[in-house]
């Protein structure tokens, strides 16, 4: 070696010849930190984990394949590679393009630092931390997380709910006290027949007092009868001062204002519809002959949106004539997609930034021949830009790749059942780790699966010697 | 792959006139830029609403958590109150917040965590900067061979999943335990160590893509004069370095600031754990305390928060040599 050829030498040139060799055992001296670290704490465990991967789940005694074998025919790994699948193929996707639109549409404004810094901030901050952001803004209550109060507006322009929504478990029969009895379809209707100038009484109970309150609702005051019309009263059959006296209106029980309610003829058809005043009071006018049953219509108890429960156990799953395994593999857990949106609000400042670094090395001279030729800026974009930008756009994508398979944080703080492997949000990390060191220990198992995710990161390994060892 | 926009610093740059030159190609484009300005608007608020939301519930008494949107505190600004950092950062677990919540909360713990967090962080961030930089120094000045067959080992190592050595690294810790008598599992230094390895890959890589930008000759007619190494790496590579490990380091900084997998298997458990721990413990642990974690969250993007806007260019140049991580 080169030590050898320089004791050949003589004189000064051997001198400075010999510094050189001290040059060279100095220079292999700084490697010696770093060399131990790489070789103690990541190669040498990688190492021992391919080995442990064929043992037992004590690392006692080997076992050959059986650990992979089981990670590929139990439900619950498999849970976990349904998990990272979807991940993979959600998840790169979507925020590569999402970093592409807003790299590219943050050159058109003034305040495109302001902009990028905005988006860029929660990279910062802890996936911990940003998990537990997101588990408020998807509160059940749309009182509470903004996420659902979104939904609930959205929903209640398009299916108002009704004045008296019910409760949970809560039928409009239920609602039924004096008067009135269960009609068709979630409907109740008057008990007795009436006729032209006559009077119906309708007690109904259940209903929340402060639903009344907020209604604006008054004592209820029987109506006046009047000649050719069908008048009635439509109240809250329960005083606290008198609880046994039903069908009685007493003072202290408050009219249902604003309660919809139609005129039926014996055919069941309906003959008109009117509203009640403050009082509980209505009045049909002019009615005819008759006779007519009063109908409380369903749409009085329609429920409003309550919430989804974005971090909870629904699915959404293609098709039930499949078999229970396959529907489970097969399905798309909510929890998956509240947390590759909560993902996205982490990473798209990342893609951003690169994407606009790539935009910004560019040469622009090709995009403006384009536009010289007469290119729209959509053409330009998609035929020019896009292929200019292909390689920044594969590393953004082939990071993003990389970094869902490993994904951990935000699945342990926001998933559910991920304290144990075959929780439906579960990925291979997690399971590596609740094997390795949660509940479950099973040494064997979770190096089989840490050998998996480390085959899974291979050809991105590979992509980037090819790609640095080019240059 | 000429254009690939990793490493070469020059990007950072050319990054800062981008805005520019898309402006004066813009005039000629003439889009309708009002749209483009109020859907970027509205995407910044939006984006906005996440952090603002958690903002907000750590300024607003604890009990009204489960009663209402933080959105109230628009038309009922005086809900606004310091009394959950103060309970946070003085209250025992007896004391009982407005709205009858109980703290639940052992004192001075969030201190704790925060000593915790710097304690790890620090020593790591400092340990992986000035290793990287060492080994850096040995693989672009050296004369040893294999070099670039060590360089190309070390870019392998940086997408290696840190979970393929947890288990193995424990056992590590607990047999120099049983034969040193020094077990660094549950320890700090235990964390530490694991960080330092883990972040070493990515530091040589963007370390040693800044060396080679240093003219060779320097070092040479360094060693002609009668230089050692060590002053070589002191007086002339590390001065000229100074930038590419203050992106590495602040990298690393936040890096390590933000890690729950590693602290939670080794500190998993221990009295002493970092706010990331902490935060997942009091979140995954026990209910109805959302003060507490939203405050929490706050007091732990803090520090990272000043870190990235008082460097925000050598972190982003940092994240951009590091797009493969």
């Amino acid at each position: 070696m080169a030590v050898v050829a320089v004791d050949q030498q003589h004189g000064p040139a051997r001198r400075s010849a010999r510094r050189q060799g001290q040059h060279h055992l100095q220079s292999l001296v700084f490697l010696v930190p770093g060399a131990v670290l790489l070789l103690a704490i990541v190669i040498w465990p990688a190492i021992a984990t391919i080995r442990y991967s064929f043992y037992n789940a004590t690392a006692t005694k080997a076992v050959g394949l059986s650990n992979y074998k089981s990670l590929f025919s139990t439900a619950d790994t498999l849970i976990a590679f349904r998990n990272n699948v979807i991940w993979v193929l959600v998840f790169p996707f979507i925020v590569t393009v999402i970093g592409l639109v807003f790299a590219v549409l943050s050159e058109h404004i003034r305040w495109a630092t302001a902009f990028k810094i905005v988006i860029f901030l929660p990279i910062v901050f802890s996936v911990t931390a940003s998990s537990l952001v997101f588990t408020q803004i998807f509160q059940l209550d749309p009182h509470v997380g903004v996420m659902n109060a979104i939904v609930q507006t959205v929903e209640d322009y398009f299916h108002p709910p009704g004045a008296y929504p019910l409760s949970a478990g809560q039928t409009a029969a239920s609602l039924a006290t004096s008067g009135v009895v269960a009609g068709p379809n979630g409907t109740l209707e008057s008990g007795l027949e009436v006729r032209a100038g006559g009077t119906v009484r309708m007690g109904l109970t259940g209903v929340n007092p402060d639903t009344l309150t907020v209604l604006g609702a008054r004592p209820a005051r029987l109506p006046t009868p009047s000649a050719g019309a069908v008048t009635g009263l439509v109240w809250r059959d329960f005083s606290v001062s008198n609880p046994s006296n039903v069908s009685g209106v007493l003072p202290g029980e408050d009219g249902f204002p604003n309660l919809h309610l139609a005129l039926l003829r014996s055919d069941g058809s309906i003959a008109a519809t009117t509203t009640t005043d403050a009082f509980g009071r209505f009045i049909f006018s002019n009615v005819g002959a008759g006779p007519f049953h009063i109908q409380i219509q369903a749409s009085n108890f329609t429920q409003g949106f309550s919430g989804t429960f974005w971090l909870g156990p629904q699915s959404l799953t293609p098709t039930s004539s499949l078999s229970q395994t396959a529907q489970a593999l097969l399905s798309v857990p909510l929890i998956d997609i509240s947390m590759i949106l909560a993902y996205l609000w982490i990473w798209a400042g990342f893609t951003m930034v690169i994407v606009a670094a790539g935009l910004a090395a560019l040469d622009r001279e090709a995009q403006e021949a384009a536009h010289v030729d007469g290119a729209t800026e959509w053409q330009t974009f998609r035929r020019v830009t896009i292929p200019m930008l292909a390689p920044v756009l594969t590393v953004v994508f082939v990071t993003m790749v990389i970094n869902v398979l490993k994904i951990f944080d935000i699945v342990v703080n926001l998933g559910i059942d991920t304290s144990q492997p075959g929780g439906q949000s579960s990925t291979l990390a997690s399971d590596v780790y609740y094997l390795g060191f949660g509940g479950g220990v099973h040494t064997g198992l979770a190096s089989a699966l840490a050998v998996m995710l480390f085959i899974l990161v291979l050809p991105a390994m590979l992509f980037n010697l090819k790609r640095i060892s080019g240059k | 792959m000429t254009t690939t926009p990793v490493v070469t610093t020059p990007l950072v740059v050319q990054e800062a006139q981008g805005p520019g030159r898309g402006l004066s190609l813009l005039k000629r484009l003439r889009p309708s830029r009002l749209i483009v300005n109020i859907v970027l608007g509205a995407i910044a608020l939006f984006w906005l609403v996440p952090s603002l939301s958690m903002m907000i519930i750590s300024f607003r008494p604890a009990g009204l958590f489960e009663l209402s949107g933080w959105w109230k505190v628009f038309t009922a600004p005086s809900q606004l109150t310091f009394q959950n950092y103060k309970e946070l950062f003085t209250g025992g677990s007896s004391t009982v917040l407005g709205g009858g919540v109980p703290s639940g909360l052992a004192p001075g713990s969030v201190l704790d965590a925060l000593r915790t967090s710097l304690e790890i962080s620090i020593p790591a961030t400092f340990l992986v900067t000035a290793i990287a930089s060492l080994t850096a120094y040995s693989i672009v000045f050296g004369r040893w061979r294999g070099r670039n067959a060590v360089f190309l080992t070390i870019v392998g190592l940086m997408v290696v999943p840190l979970q393929v050595a947890l288990i193995p690294v424990a056992s590590l810790y607990k047999d120099m335990g049983s034969a040193f008598g020094w077990n660094p599992f549950g320890t700090i230094t235990g964390v530490v160590i694991f960080h330092v390895a883990f972040g070493l890959p990515f530091g040589v890589f963007l370390m040693r893509n800044f060396y080679t930008g240093i003219p060779t000759a320097l070092i040479e007619a360094g060693r002609i004069d009668g230089a050692g190494e060590w002053t070589l790496f002191r007086r002339v590579v590390i001065p000229l370095g100074i930038a590419a490990a203050a992106s590495l380091a602040i990298f690393q900084f936040i890096w390590v600031w933000n890690d729950l997998l590693v602290a939670l298997v080794f500190l998993g458990g221990d009295p002493h754990v970092p706010l990331t721990l902490f935060l997942y413990d009091q979140e995954r642990t026990l209910a109805a305390n959302f003060w507490i974690v939203s405050t929490g969250s706050m007091v732990s993007i803090v520090v990272p928060l000043i870190v990235f806007l008082a460097f925000q260019r050598h972190f982003v140049r940092g994240m951009l040599a590091g797009a493969v991580k």
